[in-house]
């Protein structure tokens, strides 16, 4: 009775580009001073990965670390461990100042894969995607047609995207636009 | 009669058939065809009546700068006015229909204003109907109105679909012709990475046309290896049928790509809209033929001496048997020799030049056509279509000379380089006294973010004359983009050859000397039917700035843009003012370059995407159960959820009774959630808010208000203290984005050094008021936990199991009833909401929408952001003292309540309205006083800011701002309503509705 | 539309990316000011026709708050740099001067 639900349920769309989403997923927001010794040992700790460079996501399995701004970083876990994580967080940080909140829930997770990914994207976003500029491990938080988005690149070729929760119909919706048979711009192979 | 050769047309496939229709006329072309010259080989040259005099009009060009052959295309939903007809690629099924006429092309009843056009001067409009002046809304205006515009615009909805692209280069090259070949390939073989667009469908423009070799070989050999070249090059994108539309500022470029304009009913977007950022810009945009200004310029036949040899060159169309070519500079000789070569008949070339042409003319004349010099057109003659010239001297008044029979006239008044899109972003321009046109200057090119120019010229664009300066400046400005952006110039220009030719020689007026009935019949501007007796009648009246000169004869300002009239207009113009061209100037350039679609400029903005829809976890459940929504902001509440037959007001009456008597639920989740987290967040939340936030107890709540710097009112809502560093600001539900970025703004630019964190976690949560005399029991049915009024006491909050679900349990009551304010994870919303729904089933439970919310929290005073405040409002005129702290030195907005005006006790202030009969006060209706203001008007006491019919009483309650209201109560104020009748109410204190609060403190 | 580098992340991204907020360099004047001090703080904002110090927020992107020295006319982009700073820095002082010697704005030349 009390399961929990993805803003999109499953949803799938598959043309130029397969747009998907990505499922319950555990997305932790922490800010504090990513420079400090503490915080590398703290995010090491809980997620087995270090501090990204700016703009650059590092992955292991089934976890990320993304730089998100100078004094903020997303980190990505199994749902079923964020408690766990934040606590983890919450004791290596002890004395430091931070914030540390579970946002799994307010956000709306998809993945972008297929040939057409980046031209579908590069619809929707003033961003260069061409494989030249956009490469594996970058992420970036730009605009999505009219709302705030997230996405970063994994060693696969597939696009992870995050926008708000409240939004999740209207980002699969122009997605789905984007990635519809007959709209190859045929630029990015 | 126009036709079709039997052989030649580079551009087209003869093996296949084509068929299309012109007003219900079934006709025939082939693949390559543009519908003009389709149409043109169907011997179609009439296509339209202009605007004002509905004279009947032919084809005159050939490409983007037609004027004249405007079509209505396809039918029902895919209807478009206002199509060129020399940029319509024809496809298979084509329908179109001519337009501004009635009751047919052919005979036309408008025309009776071409007889009428010496009483239809420029400026006719503007002096006739101002007076009497009523007569403008009821009489003038709903007749021009009827008799004005080109095309209609269609009603059904586009089924076609449009897309927007967003694409990175360092050199965009605008145009594929010569020059924007050799820009292109000179830059991409310097390395950098390239755009290069073309608005027509084929490479190469109009050279292949003219003639003339590149590096040895023909130039359409040299065309097809340059191409090669750049297809092979990973980092060029070569795009067809994509105009430059726009450029803007800081290498902002638009390109208007027509996917599948020729292609209707494919799966593909109809159009696309490229926002490119470019490093460079090169406009390779080449040069436009100027018509020349003689009586009868705008009958069908007469064209431009370039289109008459296009139609020839590229689709076998002879646009007429015997073609007289009327020049000043040596170009139109090509078309002369063209069409001999096709075996029509030239006869006669006229010169305007004393002094005739060079090569060309020679090789003309060596075929035996014969050429006139120093002569001209005095007039042509014919209806809907020209029979005959007659030819004077071009120094002279008009005297006839001679009268030679023809059914073409190929007029050339020298080129103008297509500056459009180097002017856009503020190029300017210098006038080339040789070429008489205007062209790029150099020295001030459009700047970008770096402070230097990022728009290069090349090739026409740049008034270059002959192929061989063409591609040298050409790949100049390949050279000269690269450079810019960093990249070491590779290479050199191609050796290219055509013959010599001549000096061109302005000429403004055919002839110079021509009478007023000639220069009343000599046209400028084709599609706005401005002549050249008007610009010159403008002058005299003193329009003497070109933007007034244009504005008062409308030269220039139809859908074209008077991309063939502009430079004609300001030369007679100038002539008329005595003044240098240069120093009249031209007109503004401003995109898009030809008329783009509307849907292309909104994209997949339209239908479920139009914009974001933000939803709820529960949004579905709403759906399902006939919520009837409201926007607020971008999101959807619910504002009532109506049963069966019942109307609106039947079900907020219906839920308001049941939360009073039983229990309602609330879908809060729209209310904005901000963690406020450090060793300052106490310190920061005391100057965010203007009560004391700081004492706050873990465990505890606290009703806060934000006021901005200005003093005004800007949001408020319940602060959560979470734990001793932490707290939850709740905020409106339009507020979430801007309080947060109120705190960051704060945060990052003033106190920058206070040790606070802030995160917006609106959406992490779901969230569910639970509100009625039954609301405890309800959640003690779902939960183990202690929610009695000792371990729960009202602003207290916990952290409780909820149907198995942790949440967060606000004390909290926006309706004056007990209330609870549940906090769970997004993704258990729904969970919680249908177990809350399930439990409550004994109790009667059911949701209500934010109406009943309104109205339950008017009976008891509380204010909402947006209805009592709007802007103006400090907290003081509310009656709000209470949340203001006295202790604290400062807050954001103390300063500016402490102005004078802000502690003014004759500020309107809070009250609650009472009518005396009972009836509902109208929404925003204002008190009058007594006199009148120093405009007549009666003078205002007060206003409503909120007004409902509350079920709970039985009667209208209101709240409004009124002067020195609280100092009033019991008084009696008039509030006037639209229809004329007066409400009276009574000045009451705002809580109607359990005044001492009895009922939310069980 | 212009282009705006953001200091904070380092995206050089499009207009329609970050919020426009005003003028820069504001001293903030709170209770026990003058009126005369307060109504200049609130009110009173340069509006030149030239070199102009702006606070911009890259809100569809890192969320920072920083400023932009850009010319009014020519829509220059003299440089960014992050909010927390008290005035101009030299580089950016400096280019300016280049382009528009002998410029001033409030305090600053």
């Amino acid at each position: 009775m009390s399961e929990a639900v993805t803003p999109l349920n499953g949803a799938r769309f598959e043309g130029l580009a397969t747009i998907e989403d990505a499922g319950l997923t555990g997305m932790i927001t922490l800010r504090g001073n990513l420079a400090s010794k503490e915080m590398k040992a703290a995010v090491k700790k809980a997620v087995g990965l270090g501090v990204p460079a700016q703009r650059q996501v590092l992955s292991g399995q089934g976890s990320a670390v993304l730089w998100m701004s100078p004094d903020e970083l997303l980190l990505i876990c199994a749902r079923d461990g964020v408690a766990e994580t934040i606590a983890t967080l919450e004791e290596a940080l002890k004395g430091q100042h931070f914030l540390a909140h579970d946002v799994s829930d307010a956000r709306t997770y998809l993945h972008v894969s297929g040939a057409g990914a980046r031209e579908a994207l590069a619809k929707l976003c003033p961003v260069d995607l061409s494989p030249q500029a956009f490469t594996p491990g970058m992420v970036r938080r730009t605009r999505m047609a009219q709302v705030p988005a997230a996405f970063w690149l994994d060693d696969r070729g597939v696009f992870h995207l995050i926008c708000f929760r409240s939004v999740a119909d209207y980002a699969f919706g122009v997605l789905r636009d984007a990635a519809l048979p007959g709209g190859e711009v045929g630029v990015y192979g | 009669m126009s036709t079709r050769l039997a052989t030649g047309g580079r551009l087209l496939d003869r093996s296949r058939a084509l068929e299309f229709t012109f007003n219900g006329k079934r006709l025939r072309g082939h693949p390559g065809d543009t519908l003009a010259s389709a149409l043109l080989a169907n011997d179609q040259m009439l296509v339209g009546r202009s605007f004002k005099y509905h004279r009947p009009r032919g084809i005159v060009a050939s490409g983007a700068e037609e004027p004249n052959a405007l079509v209505g295309l396809g039918e029902g939903a895919r209807f478009e006015p206002n199509q060129r007809a020399t940029t319509t690629e024809l496809f298979d099924g084509l329908t179109c229909t001519s337009q501004n006429h009635w009751p047919s092309l052919e005979t036309d009843i408008g025309a009776v204003n071409t007889h009428l056009a010496r009483f239809l001067p420029a400026g006719f409009y503007y002096k006739m109907f101002i007076h009497p002046r009523p007569f403008w809304k009821h009489v003038y205006e709903p007749f021009i109105r009827q008799s004005a515009g080109l095309g209609r615009a269609t009603n059904p909805g586009d089924p076609d679909r449009y897309e927007h692209f967003h694409f990175f280069c360092d050199v965009a090259v605008i145009g594929g012709g010569v020059a924007g070949l050799q820009a292109a390939l000179t830059a991409a073989e310097a390395g950098a990475k390239v755009l290069l667009m073309e608005q027509t469908a084929h490479w190469g423009g109009r050279a292949p046309v003219d003639g003339g070799d590149i590096d040895g070989q023909p130039v359409a050999g040299w065309i097809a290896a340059t191409l090669a070249k750049l297809q092979d090059m990973p980092h060029v994108t070569l795009r067809l049928r994509c105009m430059g539309a726009g450029v803007y500022d800081h290498g902002y470029l638009l390109g208007y790509e027509r996917v599948a304009d020729h292609t209707p009913g494919t799966d593909a977007p109809r159009h696309r809209l490229w926002r490119i950022r470019a490093g460079q810009i090169i406009t390779a945009t080449g040069a436009i033929e100027r018509p020349l200004s003689f009586a009868g310029n705008d009958i069908p036949g007469v064209m431009l001496a370039s289109a008459v040899r296009d139609y020839a060159v590229d689709f076998g169309v002879s646009v007429g048997d015997r073609t007289v070519v009327v020049t000043n500079n040596d170009d139109a000789y090509r078309t002369a020799i063209t069409l001999k070569k096709l075996g029509l008949e030239i006869p006669v070339i006229l010169d305007a030049r004393q002094s005739g042409g060079g090569a060309l003319a020679d090789e003309a004349r060596s075929m035996g056509i014969r050429v006139e010099n120093g002569k001209g057109i005095a007039k042509v003659k014919g209806g809907k279509r020209v029979t005959a010239v007659a030819i004077c001297a071009q120094a002279g008044e008009g005297a006839l000379l001679e009268e030679i029979k023809c059914d073409v006239v190929a007029m050339s008044g020298g080129w103008s380089p297509v500056v459009h899109l180097w002017s856009h972003c503020g190029g300017k321009l210098i006038w080339d006294e040789a070429h008489a046109h205007f062209r790029p200057d150099p020295a001030n090119p459009p700047k970008g973010a770096s402070g230097e120019g990022f728009v290069i010229p090349a090739g026409a664009a740049n008034g270059a004359d002959d192929l061989a300066s063409v591609v040298a400046d050409a790949h100049g400005a390949g050279q000269a983009a690269v450079k810019a952006m960093g990249h070491k110039p590779k290479g050199k220009a191609p050796e290219a050859s055509t013959l010599p030719e001549a000096p061109m020689q302005p000429v403004w007026l055919m002839p110079q000397g021509a009478k007023t009935a000639l220069r009343m019949k000599a046209w400028l501007d084709y599609q706005n039917d401005v002549k050249v007796s008007d610009v010159q009648l403008a002058a005299r009246e003193g329009y003497e700035s070109v933007e007034h000169a244009k504005r008062y004869t409308t030269l220039g300002m139809a859908t074209d843009q008077g991309k063939l009239s502009n430079i004609n207009g300001l030369a007679i113009l100038s002539d008329a003012l005595g003044q240098p061209i240069p120093q009249t100037g031209t007109t503004t350039f401003r995109p898009p370059y030809t008329p783009i679609s509307l849907a292309a400029i909104a994209g997949g903005a339209r239908g479920p995407v139009f914009q974001p829809v933000r939803k709820t976890p529960m949004h579905s459940w709403h759906e399902a159960h006939g919520a009837d929504f409201e926007p607020v902001g971008q999101w959807r509440r619910p504002y009532c959820f109506a049963r069966g037959e019942e109307g609106r007001h039947e079900a907020v009456a219906r839920e308001i009774r049941q939360t009073r008597e039983s229990v309602g639920l609330l879908d809060a989740s729209t209310l904005g959630k901000i963690i406020v987290k450090g060793p300052d967040a106490g310190r920061f939340l005391d100057m965010l808010y203007t009560g004391m936030m700081s004492t706050l107890r873990p465990g505890k709540c606290r009703y806060g208000l934000m006021c901005n710097e200005n003093g005004f009112l800007m949001d408020d809502g319940v602060v959560v203290r979470l734990d001793e560093e932490t707290f939850l600001c709740h905020t409106t539900t339009g507020g979430a984005e801007s309080v947060h970025g109120h705190m960051e703004d704060w945060l990052q630019c003033e106190w920058w050094d206070w040790k606070v964190y802030t995160a917006n976690v609106t959406e992490q949560y779901a969230q569910i008021a639970v509100a009625g005399p039954n609301a405890r029991k309800l959640l003690q049915k779902l939960s183990n936990d202690d929610l009695t009024a000792d371990a729960l006491p009202f602003m207290g909050w916990l952290e409780a199991g909820i149907a198995g679900i942790p949440a967060r349990v606000h004390r909290i009551s926006f309706t004056g009833e007990l209330s609870f304010e549940l906090a769970v994870p997004a993704s258990r919303g729904r969970a919680l909401w249908d177990a809350l729904l399930e439990a409550g089933e004994e109790f009667g439970v059911m949701p209500y929408g934010t109406e009943a919310m309104h109205v339950m929290r008017a009976e008891k005073g509380f204010i909402m952001i947006g209805d009592e405040t709007d802007g103006t409002v400090i907290p003081q005129d509310l009656g709000l003292n209470w949340a203001i702290s006295k202790k604290k030195a400062d807050y954001i907005g103390k300063r500016a309540q402490e102005r004078e005006h802000m502690a003014d006790p004759n500020r309107w202030k809070l009250v609650g309205l009472e009518t005396l009969d009972g009836e509902v006060l109208p929404d925003g209706a204002y008190a009058t006083a007594p006199g009148r203001n120093a405009n007549g008007q009666r003078k205002t006491q007060g206003r409503v800011t909120s007004t409902y019919h509350s079920p709970t009483l039985g009667r209208g309650i209101a709240m409004g701002l009124v002067h020195r209201g609280p100092d009033r109560m019991g008084e009696v104020l008039d509030f006037p309503k639209l229809d004329g009748g007066i409400v009276k109410a009574r000045i009451v204190d705002p809580v109607f509705y359990d005044k001492d609060g009895e009922k939310q403190n069980v | 539309m212009l282009i705006l580098t953001c200091p904070c992340c380092g995206v050089t991204g499009e207009e329609t990316e970050f919020h426009q907020g005003g003028e820069a360099h504001l001293k903030r004047f709170g209770p026990g000011s003058t009126d005369d001090d307060f109504h200049t703080y609130m009110f009173a904002k340069e509006n030149p026709k030239g070199a102009h110090f702006e606070r911009w927020r890259h809100n569809n992107g890192c969320g920072k708050w920083f400023i932009m020295a850009r010319d009014t006319l020519t829509l220059e982009v003299y440089g960014t740099y992050p909010a927390q700073t008290h005035e101009p820095p030299k580089h950016i002082r400096d280019a300016i001067t280049a382009k528009r010697p002998g410029w001033t704005w409030r305090a600053f030349a």
